[in-house]
């Protein structure tokens, strides 16, 4: 659906992307995800074709975004970082021009203004002018405006921020439900949202793609090993000391509080069986045991960090 | 002319609900009521006069006495407020985002570009039809010649098609409305002034300075005379500008 080579964005001396390359299969949800200034909203205006790159293609379902811009632009529905809306219309007027300007029969264009304000649970301010909504409802419009006409391909510049957790959740469950039907784009800087939300995440850092994997075998594939962690009730030092020996584990913190033990295991094991039996046969009571699951965050500020030790080596 | 109804219809509503409008033609209605207030009133005193004075009566002249002159300072006054009224099409835009979903929905350019001029130049007709009462006003206490009223309305028409699309194509350049304001009162001066130098030039310059003077156009009109050539004048004049305009926005897709 999307096929990116070689994009880069020179902004007069500063280079914004370079060198991007991904592909963006049918019905896919992707996140794209980075720190602020990484290139997300940059990467995106280049796809909808509202700046030009400045070397490199973007193809759209075969559609190169700039020679062939209106073909590219009948297929995907687009929501800014900005939130562009006119403000003096109405909810139902602003949607209605949109649909006409994407082509919607007349017939059928009241049809489709309510279809997408049921689907962004907009019914209720229908006739409520733009400017007086709150930010949450002006999101909401933002997104049903890139929901009209259907189109294949959506890119979602930070769907979800400036919504409340309720709100996060509808625009999840609503994005979910667009799965197979629609391939999603959409870029985020909030983690565990992504992770819900996407098969695939294409990190980006200082305009340049890190990693592209799914969120759980990004997780997964952690370096120095998992880290478990286990509350014991006993003598603390023996039980530090019996820990040490157990294969495969190569440290143990002692620093969270008392009876609490963190350990840090070789890559690919799992000692939490061993580390049950020891506690027990010894007589100590185990009140937790887990591992703790990495999350996006640290892979990220990993993947960074091994690019920034990259850079200097 | 993909997404020109959807850009006009949405332009106009945007017209209607923004106060620029309601306060320019506000402004417009009511110099031209003086206008018209002043040049009757003299009408009727040099009317007085020449009932005292019978060798007078035959210079008296309603169409050239009232319609003339208040057409010739409806001219004025649109130098002046056009721009007013043409720096929000594109500035506004730009200034507030929307460009982006302007040029994100799969809208031709030609379609934008001339579904907002057409929206600018239906307002125009709009604001315009605030003087009708006026002229009916004359017509049912005088006689005017109303094939002359007909011709200066046509000509306030083509003076006005030619200001707005000066003032978008000013406007599509800039983020900025005030910016877009004074530049294209300025260029519009100029135009309106550049018929002066005519008198220095000698030879071809000096006929190119006449022939591009934005007013000297519309004193045929006034008069009554349709010609072929002011016509023109006025029509090429908004085409070239609303090419520019064109061009201007296509002019992202390769500037970077």
């Amino acid at each position: 659906m999307i096929h990116v080579e070689h994009l880069t964005k020179d902004y007069g001396g500063i280079e914004a992307i370079r060198d991007v390359d991904f592909d963006v299969e049918k019905g896919e949800i992707v996140g794209f995800l980075g720190p602020n200034g990484a290139g997300k909203t940059t990467t995106m205006k280049i796809l909808t074709g509202f700046m030009p790159p400045t070397s490199g293609k973007a193809v759209i379902d075969g559609f190169n975004v700039l020679e062939q811009s209106i073909e590219t632009r009948q297929r995907i529905g687009y929501l800014a970082e900005s939130v562009p809306l006119y403000g003096v219309m109405t909810v139902e007027r602003f949607l209605g021009f949109v649909a006409e300007a994407k082509g919607v029969e007349s017939k059928e264009r009241s049809r489709e203004v309510g279809r997408v304000c049921e689907a962004c649970g907009l019914e209720g301010v229908r006739k409520r002018i733009i400017s007086h909504l709150s930010k949450g409802y002006r999101q909401r419009v933002g997104l049903a405006q890139a929901l009209i006409s259907n189109p294949p391909l959506l890119i979602l510049d930070e769907p979800t921020i400036g919504l409340d957790p309720t709100q996060i959740v509808e625009i999840r469950n609503l994005i979910l439900g667009l799965r197979e039907s629609h391939t999603v784009l959409l870029s985020s800087h909030i983690l565990p949202e992504v992770s819900q939300v996407c098969e695939r995440v294409i990190i980006i850092n200082k305009g340049r793609i890190v990693a592209t994997d799914s969120p759980r075998s990004l997780q997964s594939g952690r370096k120095g090993g998992d880290l478990i962690r286990l509350e014991v009730r006993g003598p603390q030092s023996e039980i530090a000391r019996v820990l040490t020996e157990v294969p495969g584990i190569t440290n143990v913190a002692q620093d969270r509080g008392p009876g609490e033990f963190e350990v840090r295991v070789e890559p690919g094991k799992d000692v939490r069986p061993v580390i049950a039996q020891q506690v027990v046969n010894n007589g100590w009571e185990l009140l937790e045991i887990h591992r703790v699951a990495l999350s996006l965050e640290d892979v990220f500020v990993q993947l960074v960090t091994e690019e920034e030790e990259g850079e200097q080596s | 002319m993909k997404g020109f109804l959807a850009v006009y219809k949405k332009e106009m509503y945007s017209s209607m609900a923004s106060p620029i409008f309601y306060v320019t033609t506000f402004i417009f209605v009511g110099l031209m009521g003086y206008f018209f207030y002043a040049s009757v009133a003299y009408y009727s005193l040099v009317s007085y006069q020449a009932a005292q004075n019978p060798y007078m009566v035959s210079e008296l002249n309603l169409t050239a006495a009232v319609v003339r002159p208040f057409f010739g300072d409806m001219a004025i006054v649109m130098l002046f407020l056009l721009p007013l009224f043409t720096m929000r099409l594109f500035a506004e835009e730009k200034k507030s985002g929307t460009v982006e979903l302007l040029f994100t929905l799969p809208i031709r350019s030609g379609g934008l570009t001339l579904g907002k001029y057409a929206s600018a130049v239906s307002v125009f007709c709009i604001m315009l039809l605030g003087t009708v009462p006026m002229i009916v006003l004359l017509g049912s206490f005088g006689n005017p010649d109303w094939g002359v009223v007909v011709s200066c309305y046509l000509g306030v028409l083509l003076l006005a098609s030619a200001f707005i699309s000066l003032g978008m194509f000013v406007s599509s350049l800039t983020e900025n409305q005030i910016v877009a304001a004074a530049v294209s009162f300025g260029t519009l001066l100029f135009f309106w002034l550049i018929g002066w130098v005519k008198s220095y030039i000698q030879g071809v310059p000096g006929d190119v300075a006449e022939y591009l003077a934005i007013l000297g156009h519309l004193d045929d009109l006034l008069k009554g005379l349709i010609d072929s050539r002011d016509v023109l004048y006025y029509v090429l004049f908004s085409l070239f500008f609303c090419f520019c305009t064109l061009r201007t926005l296509d002019s992202r897709r390769w500037r970077s």
